[in-house]
């Protein structure tokens, strides 16, 4: 039976099991949606293209299947770009479906007409400008299939409206073709052995778990090997959740767990950092060791042979070189690693390990993440303490970009995989909020919060009428502290605290605007008012809006500078003396 | 060769014939700031394949990242990465020379001499055709520059394995 366009689109997306589309409607992408309410398939309509990106992305990184988003020609198509870019830095499985205008008007500058897949090339693991209709079915399914196997991310399928109301024969391709695809799984044996080799040998050894581990699904691979291995484990910003970093005592409270070295890196723990900085045998697993994990190059992990896991070969030898690289799944690399490790195990290994993990202990106790109290002011870092203590660590987290990015990471103690979903590569700003109600969308009974800052959720705040027209009740909690807070920071420390531009003494009223859009609005702002108002919002089934006012000028420690090395960290309050020491020799 | 040293390298590409794979590709050198020196893509015997000879530079860090980079694209289905293999590659480049009387007779000697060939004639010109590796093309036009060399249309490097099949 032949089938317009617009039906294919829908039959396909059936084939794949989508359950749910965010989008938003527009001239050349009409024809789908007049297909949209007989197919059967949930629509989420947001109230801009970034949003449905997002949201699709959100979606993906908190249930693990492909999200999909549906926008117009022109605009429609340029708003999603930043949401496709946030996807394809973070290796996130989406296809997003942009509408054009009829192939015959292709490059005539026509109404809405923009070159998506010339302005997505560099953004997304694929695209396609379909132009027949009879290609449809197999261009659909190979999206899908590019999208979430190997390390996923975008697919950008542009969707001519001439197409969409051409008739085709509907069958679905149960195979796709694709010979220059082949992701590499297997873990090639001989460099495990390799690998295995030298950890089995390494006094000192750290486990940096990155993106990847989650990705493979091999988080209780990647913990059974650290366990065996007793070798302490650090991650990147999309790692955590990887790795427990709290385990259960006998008497049922929560502790860190003793191999868990939290986050390493600009903002990581000083054990993480100071570990990597000593450590005589790295394994890097799903991680690429970019810029805010490294520091300045030569000083990572200077002492340490590097064993690199990791499925996309362009990753392994980019920034670090690596003495044994290893191209494959993680949870297949780290399943053979294991078998070693069970087979050949270290001889006295408790003895063997105990000076590492009592340094480890030391540098802890001499610099754990900590904050001051002071009077009436609410410390940010508080509200996550006490996000995380009510929520008992069971929630989705999302967060927007910057500072509240940072504490959140240090703060919030991940216990399991795909509860952080945080913009790692490409920093953006205004992700936190559609990608909260994404997830929610994906587990409408859970608890999903985003925490973001008074600037970050300016970006994507007409959401809000998303989450009250949808019924998704997310939560989001501003730390308000009048300032784009991470780039003051940046200006204090750096820029001789000429602020700047940051400055952000004309917000809106959070709580007025919440209700405007129809949904609550709280504030706090005494620390006693905290846990109240927390436990107030996240018993109330409807989107809440938490205003916290908190100490402006509060910042992220430890710091690493650009250009320094990991070991190289500002600590809060070395950082008050060498300013003021600094300020002293500048200003005679 | 010495890390950071900057090298000539030659990479056989074979691609699907699909609209844009060009783009992706230039886009991939352009974006992440690897050189192009000269490229050259045609159809091949095979239905649907596109081979693209280019020439690069760059140490051996970024010759390997380009190597593993190329080999991501969706719609690349196989590199040769020369520095690996034995190779034959040919340049073609048609040269126009200014050909008075008193020049004719040295040109159509070196015309000779690189077994080259005189394609187009006119009162005041000569338009050459020569073939060969980059130095014999480098080689004729600095000998034809004291004639007085109009104008030059170098088609890049063509490149193939030289073993039966890779």
């Amino acid at each position: 039976m032949k089938l317009n366009g617009a039906k294919i689109f829908f039959e396909c997306l059936k084939k794949e099991g989508v359950e749910v589309i965010f989008g938003f409607p527009g001239g050349s992408i009409l024809d789908i949606y007049h297909e949209m309410p007989a197919s059967g398939i949930r629509h989420i309509l947001v109230r801009h293209e970034q949003g449905a990106a997002h949201m699709a992305d959100g979606y993906a990184r908190a249930s693990g299947r492909v999200g999909v988003c549906l926008v117009t020609s022109g605009p429609g198509a340029t708003n999603a770009v930043t949401g496709i870019a946030t996807a394809n830095m973070d290796s996130v499985p989406m296809v997003a479906f942009t509408g054009q205008v009829p192939t015959a008007m292709i490059g005539d500058d026509a109404f809405q007409e923009v070159d998506i897949i010339g302005i997505t090339r560099p953004c997304t693991k694929h695209s396609y400008l379909v132009t027949d209709v009879s290609d449809l079915a197999r261009t659909i399914k190979e999206a899908f299939f590019l999208a979430r196997t190997g390390r996923p991310g975008p697919v950008v399928v542009d969707l001519p409206k001439d197409v969409l109301q051409a008739q085709a024969e509907f069958r679905y391709p149960r195979k796709v073709d694709l010979p220059g695809y082949h992701p590499t799984l297997e873990a090639h044996m001989g460099q495990i052995k390799r690998a295995y080799d030298h950890i089995r040998k390494a006094k000192r050894p750290v486990i940096y778990a990155g993106g990847g581990i989650i990705t493979a699904g091999a988080c209780d691979e990647l913990t059974r090997f650290a366990t065996l291995m007793k070798a302490p484990v650090t991650a990147t910003l999309m790692g955590l959740g990887s790795f427990p970093a709290v385990v259960r005592d006998a008497s049922g409270r929560k502790q860190l767990h003793p191999l868990w070295l939290g986050m390493l890196g600009m903002h990581g723990t000083y054990r993480a950092n100071m570990a990597i900085s000593h450590s005589d045998l790295l394994l890097a697993v799903g991680s690429r060791f970019d810029d805010r994990v490294t520091g300045r190059i030569s000083g990572f992990a200077p002492k340490a042979k590097i064993v690199h896991i990791d499925i996309d070969p362009t990753s392994i030898s980019k920034n670090v070189d690596v003495d044994i690289p290893i191209v494959g799944d993680c949870k297949n690399a780290l399943q053979k690693l294991i078998a070693m490790a069970e087979s050949e195990p270290v001889e006295d290994l408790d003895a063997v390990r105990a000076p590492w993990i009592e340094q480890i202990r030391q540098w802890e106790e001499a610099h754990p993440l900590s904050y001051k109290m002071e009077g009436d002011v609410i410390k940010p870092q508080f509200v996550i303490d006490k996000i995380y203590e009510i929520s008992d660590g069971e929630a989705i987290i999302t967060t927007e970009v910057g500072q509240n990015q940072m504490w959140t990471a240090q703060h919030y103690h991940f216990e399991r995989p795909r509860t952080l979903l945080t913009s790692g590569g490409l920093g953006t700003m205004g992700y936190g909020f559609p990608a909260a109600i994404g997830a929610q969308v994906a587990f409408p009974d859970r608890l999903v919060i985003d925490i973001a800052g008074d600037g970050s959720i300016q970006m994507n705040i007409q959401e809000i009428t998303t989450a009250v027209s949808n019924c998704l009740p997310v939560k989001v909690a501003i730390l308000n502290n009048r300032y784009l807070g991470m780039v003051r920071q940046w200006q204090e420390l750096f820029y001789d605290k000429n602020y700047s531009s940051t400055c952000l003494d004309t917000s809106p009223d959070f709580v007025k605007l919440a209700e405007a859009y129809g949904a609550v609005g709280l504030r706090a702002s005494k620390p006693e008012e905290v846990e109240p108002i927390l436990r107030e919002a996240f018993s109330i089934q409807r989107p809440v809006f938490m205003d916290f006012t908190v100490s402006p000028e509060e910042g992220v420690f430890p710091i690493v500078p650009a250009g320094k090395s990991l070991s190289e960290m500002l600590l809060a309050e070395v950082t008050e003396t060498k300013w003021s020491q600094a300020k002293s020799k500048d200003t005679p | 060769m010495e890390p950071g040293q900057e090298q000539r390298h030659t990479i056989g590409i074979l691609v699907q014939n699909v609209p844009g794979v060009l783009a992706r590709i230039a886009g991939l050198f352009s974006g992440r700031g690897f050189n192009i020196q000269s490229i050259t893509a045609s159809e091949t015997h095979e239905p649907g394949l596109t081979r693209i000879t280019l020439v690069t530079t760059g140490d051996d860090k970024i010759q390997a990242q380009i190597v593993k980079q190329l080999n991501k694209l969706i719609n690349v289905i196989k590199v040769y990465d020369f520095r690996e293999m034995e190779f034959v590659d040919r340049e073609m480049a048609l040269i126009k020379v200014r050909a008075e009387a008193q020049t004719r007779a040295e040109i159509l000697r070196i015309v000779d001499i690189f077994r080259a060939k005189v394609v187009d004639v006119s009162p005041h010109f000569y338009t050459l055709e020569v073939t060969g590796n980059e130095s014999k093309i480098s080689a004729i036009l600095e000998l034809l520059g004291e004639m007085g060399i109009v104008e030059v249309a170098r088609t890049g490097k063509a490149a193939l394995a030289r073993s039966k099949k890779h």
